[in-house]
C-alpha cells in the first residue's frame, strides 16, 4: 500500500529506534520486528518499523535485473 | 472561490494566485503581469518597490529567524527585478507577552543581514496586540531600490524565446524542511539548515557581465513548481525539465520520501530561477558557482515550442510526466 | 539512499522496458490496488515506458478514497466538540464529507492536528489529560498493526482520553469483489507493503478461484517494471500463480508479530467502501476488551446519511470500469482544491494522479 521507506537504524532505546534516511532522522517503533541491530535497514511506515529488509534478497533482485541482458535471447516471451 | 479563506490561500499555489488576481489586483487596478516588485517611473527616476509579510512559525529555525527572513526576502524581491536594493521599512505586530530578549535577537539579525546586503532599514512601526490576537510576532516590510535601465524584461519575461535554458542557483527545499523540523511535532530531526540569504550581490555579479538573462524569479512559497508555472503562463511556451539535474540534498530527499512531499513544491528562501539565452547559460552558471550562495547552481531544462502551457518532467528513471501547478499546502501522508 | 536509488537506475529501467516490449504480444489489463503503486506509476512516468497494448488500471487501493462520507461526517462531528482534539494522518484532512471536511472545520477553529504516527497521537493524549484525543484509523493491513500497537500502549498506560475511530480495512475481500464485478483483467499487481504484513499466501485465491495470476510488487520503478514483466510472462505461458517480486520485504507468511498485534486488538466486521457499498468481513473494529478506546462505543454521534453526488463516478473508477476523463465532473467541478469524490482527494487517488500527471490530450 503505502509510503514505507527503507531506513537505517542508528540507535535503539528499548522499543524505539532512531532511523536515518539520507541523513534525516525519524523515530520508529520496533514493536513489530525482532532481532534488529544498529546498522540494519527496516521499512519505516507511519512511525513503525514494519519489516527488516533482507539485504540478501535485495542484492539478489539487483543481480537478476542486471543479468537480464544475458538471458534475453534464450527466454520465451 | 470558496467562501472562507483557508491555509491553501496562503501557500503560493493556485488559490493564492486566484485570490490576489481576482480580489486584490482587480479591485486595486494593479497592472498585469504581476511581478515581485512594482516598477515606478517618475520624473526620470525608475524605482522598484516591493512589500512582504513574514509570519513564519516557528520564529527561530536552523539557519535563521523571522527577522533575517524579512530582510533577505525583501532584498531578493528587489534584486530579481534588476534593482539595486537600498532602503527597507520594517513594521512589527507583537503579541502581548512576547519576550524582549527574543525581540532583541531578531532585531540584531535584521541589522546584521541588512549590513551584509548593503541595505538600510530606515523606517518602521510597532504595534502590540492582546494575547492570542496574533501568533507571537508578524513582520511586514517594504523595500525600494533603483532600477537599472534595460532590466525590465527580467521580471516580465518579454525576451524569453525557445531554446532558452533553465538554471536554478542551488539545492531545493532546505528552508521548508528546516522550518518543518523546528516545529518538532512530526517526529523527525535533521541537519538541514534554511537557505535564507540575501542574493543581491550574486545577482548583480550576473547582471553586470551577462546580457542574455531573460527572466529571473526567486523561489519562495510554492517552490520551483510555482515559478515554472508562472513561466509557462508568461511566455506562452512549454518547459522541459530533467528531474535528475535538479539539485536536492540527501536529507531533504529522505524526508520527502517519508512524508510524501515533492521537492519541487517546497519553499526556499535563498534560491533563484534564471532563464538564460542558450549562448550565455554556461557563463551564467560559472558566475553563480563562484559565489557562496550559488555553488550548486545547475542547468535543469529548457524552454520549448512544444507542450505549450505545460511543464514536462523527464523523470530520473527515464519516463515522462507532467508537473502540475502547486495547489494548496502539501500534507504529510501515510499512503 | 540505499535500497532506493539502485532501483531507479536509468539503464536498468530501459533494459526492463525493452524486455517488456518484447514480451507484450497482445493486449493486457493489469490492475493495481495500492495507492502507493498508483502514485509511483505516475510519478516515475511508467506508462510512458510501456508499449500501447498494456493497460494499467488503478483499483480501490487508496484507503482515503474508499473511506465513506459517513466516516468523515463522524470525524467532523467530533471535531466540533469543545474538548476534543483530532489527531489525524494528513491524508484525511481534505476528504469531503457530506457537507464539510476536517480542513474546513480547522479553518473555523477546531483543534485538528496532523500526525505522522499513532504514537504521536498518543503523546498528544498524554500531554492533554483534560481533552479527548481522537485518532481516525485509516489504512489497510500495512497501517492497522501500528494502530493496534498504539492502542495496546494506551491500555498499558491506563489512558482514558485516547480514542480510535477505526476505518481500517483489509484487501482480499475487495479484490474478490473486483474480480466478480469489475472489468475483465489479466492479472493483479499486488500491494507490496500490505503483503509485507500479511504474507503472499493471502492472495492465493486469485489463481485458485479465478485463474488470475498476480505479482507482489515493490514501489521503485524497476520493481514495477519487473513485476509487469513477470505478469506478462504468466499470461503468455497461461500459468497464473502468486509470485513475489518484492522479495526484500515480502515472504509467504509475512510478519507474524504484526499479525498477532492485529488479531489481539481487532476483529473483522462488515465495512462500507465508498463506491462499492458494504463488503462483508472487510473492515477491522476494536475487540470488546479494548472498547474503552473505541470512539464509536465511548462517544456515539448521530449523523444523517447523505448520498454521494449522483454525477460522481468514483465507484466505477475504483472498479476499473471507467477512467477519470469519463467523469463529467473531472477537471471542472471536481479538482484537487475542490474534490467532489475521494478519488480526487488523496494524492494517489486515480483522479488526482490523472489531474496532475496525465496530459490533457
Amino acid at each position: 500500500m503505502c509510503l514505507s521507506v527503507p531506513a537505517q537504524i542508528i540507535k535503539i532505546e528499548g522499543q524505539m529506534a532512531d532511523v536515518s534516511i539520507g541523513g534525516a532522522l525519524f523515530k520508529a517503533g520496533l514493536q513489530m520486528v525482532e532481532n534488529v541491530r544498529v546498522g540494519d535497514y527496516i521499512l519505516l511506515h507511519a512511525g513503525f518499523a514494519i519489516q527488516k529488509i533482507s539485504e540478501e534478497d535485495a542484492l539478489e533482485t539487483i543481480k537478476l535485473l542486471k543479468e537480464m541482458n544475458d538471458l534475453e535471447n534464450i527466454q520465451l516471451p | 472561490m470558496s467562501e472562507l479563506i483557508t491555509l491553501n490561500h496562503g501557500s503560493g499555489g493556485k488559490q493564492a494566485h486566484e485570490l490576489i488576481r481576482n480580489l486584490f489586483a482587480r479591485k486595486f487596478g494593479m497592472p498585469e503581469p504581476m511581478t515581485d516588485s512594482a516598477v515606478i517611473k517618475e520624473q526620470g527616476i525608475e524605482l522598484a518597490f516591493t512589500t512582504d509579510s513574514y509570519v513564519v512559525d516557528p520564529l527561530f529555525f536552523p539557519g535563521g529567524n523571522i527577522g533575517k527572513l524579512a530582510v533577505c526576502g525583501t532584498v531578493n524581491d528587489l534584486a530579481v527585478s534588476g534593482a539595486v536594493p537600498k532602503y527597507i521599512s520594517a513594521s512589527f505586530i507583537i503579541e502581548e507577552g512576547f519576550p524582549l530578549k527574543d525581540l532583541e535577537i531578531i532585531a540584531d539579525s535584521m541589522a546584521e543581514e541588512a549590513n551584509r546586503a548593503g541595505v538600510r532599514i530606515v523606517t518602521g512601526d510597532t504595534k502590540v496586540v492582546g494575547k492570542g490576537k496574533c501568533d507571537k510576532l508578524f513582520i511586514t516590510t517594504a523595500g525600494t531600490g533603483f532600477l537599472r535601465s534595460g532590466f525590465e524584461h527580467i521580471s516580465t519575461g518579454k525576451k524569453i524565446i525557445t531554446g532558452d535554458r533553465l538554471i536554478v542557483s542551488g539545492a531545493l527545499g532546505n528552508h521548508a524542511i528546516a522550518v518543518l523540523g523546528a516545529r518538532n511535532n512530526l517526529s523527525f530531526s535533521s541537519s538541514v539548515v534554511s537557505d535564507c540569504a540575501s542574493l543581491n550581490n550574486m545577482i548583480q555579479s550576473v547582471l553586470a557581465e551577462c546580457h542574455q538573462v531573460h527572466f529571473m524569479r526567486d523561489l519562495t512559497r510554492g517552490g520551483l513548481a510555482a515559478v515554472l508555472y508562472e513561466l509557462v503562463q508568461i511566455s506562452s511556451s512549454g518547459l522541459i525539465v530533467d528531474e535528475i539535474s535538479v539539485p536536492v540534498e540527501d536529507p531533504v530527499r529522505g524526508l520527502c520520501e517519508v512524508l510524501g512531499f515533492d521537492p519541487f513544491y517546497l519553499a526556499n528562501e535563498g534560491k533563484i530561477l534564471i532563464v538564460a539565452g542558450e549562448n550565455e547559460y554556461e557563463k551564467i552558471l560559472k558566475i553563480l558557482r563562484s559565489h557562496p550562495y550559488g555553488e550548486k547552481a545547475a542547468l535543469i531544462g529548457e524552454v520549448t515550442a512544444l507542450h505549450k502551457g505545460n511543464v514536462i518532467l523527464n523523470t530520473t528513471s527515464g519516463g515522462k510526466r507532467i508537473l502540475d501547478i502547486p495547489s494548496g499546502v502539501q500534507l504529510p501522508r501515510i499512503c | 539512499m540505499k535500497y532506493i536509488e539502485e532501483y531507479r537506475d536509468r539503464d536498468l529501467i530501459m533494459k526492463l522496458a525493452d524486455h517488456i516490449r518484447q514480451s507484450a504480444v497482445g493486449r493486457y489489463s493489469f490492475m493495481e490496488v495500492c495507492g502507493g503503486h498508483t502514485s509511483a506509476i505516475h510519478r516515475f512516468g511508467i506508462p510512458s515506458l510501456l508499449p500501447p497494448g498494456i493497460d494499467l488500471i488503478s483499483g480501490p487501493g487508496c484507503p482515503v478514497c474508499v473511506t465513506s462520507a459517513d466516516f468523515i461526517d463522524r470525524a467532523v462531528s467530533y471535531s466540533k466538540k469543545e474538548n476534543v482534539i483530532i489527531a489525524t494522518f494528513g491524508d484525511l484532512i481534505r476528504v469531503p464529507g457530506s457537507s464539510s471536511s476536517l480542513e474546513k472545520e480547522r479553518s473555523k477553529g477546531a483543534d485538528i492536528r496532523i500526525v505522522f504516527s499513532g504514537l504521536e497521537a498518543l503523546n498528544i493524549a498524554r500531554s492533554n489529560p483534560e481533552k479527548i484525543i481522537i485518532f481516525p484509523g485509516i489504512g489497510f493491513e500495512t497501517t492497522a498493526p501500528g494502530t493496534a500497537v498504539t492502542i495496546k500502549q494506551a491500555k498499558e498506560a491506563g489512558l482514558n482520553n485516547f480514542l480510535v475511530l477505526s476505518a481500517h480495512k483489509v484487501m482480499p475481500p475487495v479484490m474478490d469483489a473486483i474480480v466478480r464485478e469489475g472489468i475483465r483483467l489479466n492479472g493483479f499487481i499486488c500491494p507490496g507493503h500490505v503483503a509485507t504484513i500479511t504474507g503472499s499466501g493471502v492472495f492465493g485465491f486469485l489463481p485458485e478461484k479465478y485463474d488470475l495470476g498476480c505479482v507482489i510488487a515493490g514501489f521503485e520503478p524497476s520493481d514495477l517494471l519487473q513485476s509487469i514483466l513477470m505478469l506478462l510472462r504468466q499470461v503468455n505461458r497461461k500459468s497464473p500463480v502468486v509470485e513475489i517480486q518484492y522479495t526484500r520485504a515480502v515472504t509467504l507468511t509475512g510478519n507474524a508479530i504484526a499479525q498477532r498485534h492485529l488479531s489481539d486488538v481487532f476483529e473483522f466486521t462488515d465495512a462500507e467502501w465508498r463506491g462499492f457499498g458494504t463488503i462483508p468481513d472487510s473492515g477491522l473494529r476494536l475487540k470488546k476488551e479494548f472498547e474503552n478506546f473505541d470512539a464509536a462505543k465511548r462517544l456515539p454521534v448521530t449523523i444523517s446519511h447523505h448520498n454521494d453526488n449522483p454525477s460522481c463516478i468514483c465507484g466505477d473508477i475504483l472498479r476499473g470500469l471507467k477512467k477519470p476523463y469519463d467523469c463529467s465532473l473531472f477537471r471542472k467541478a471536481c479538482t484537487p482544491e475542490n474534490p467532489v469524490g475521494a478519488c480526487m482527494v488523496s494524492a494517489e487517488g486515480t483522479c488526482n494522479s490523472f489531474f496532475k500527471y496525465v496530459p490533457d490530450e
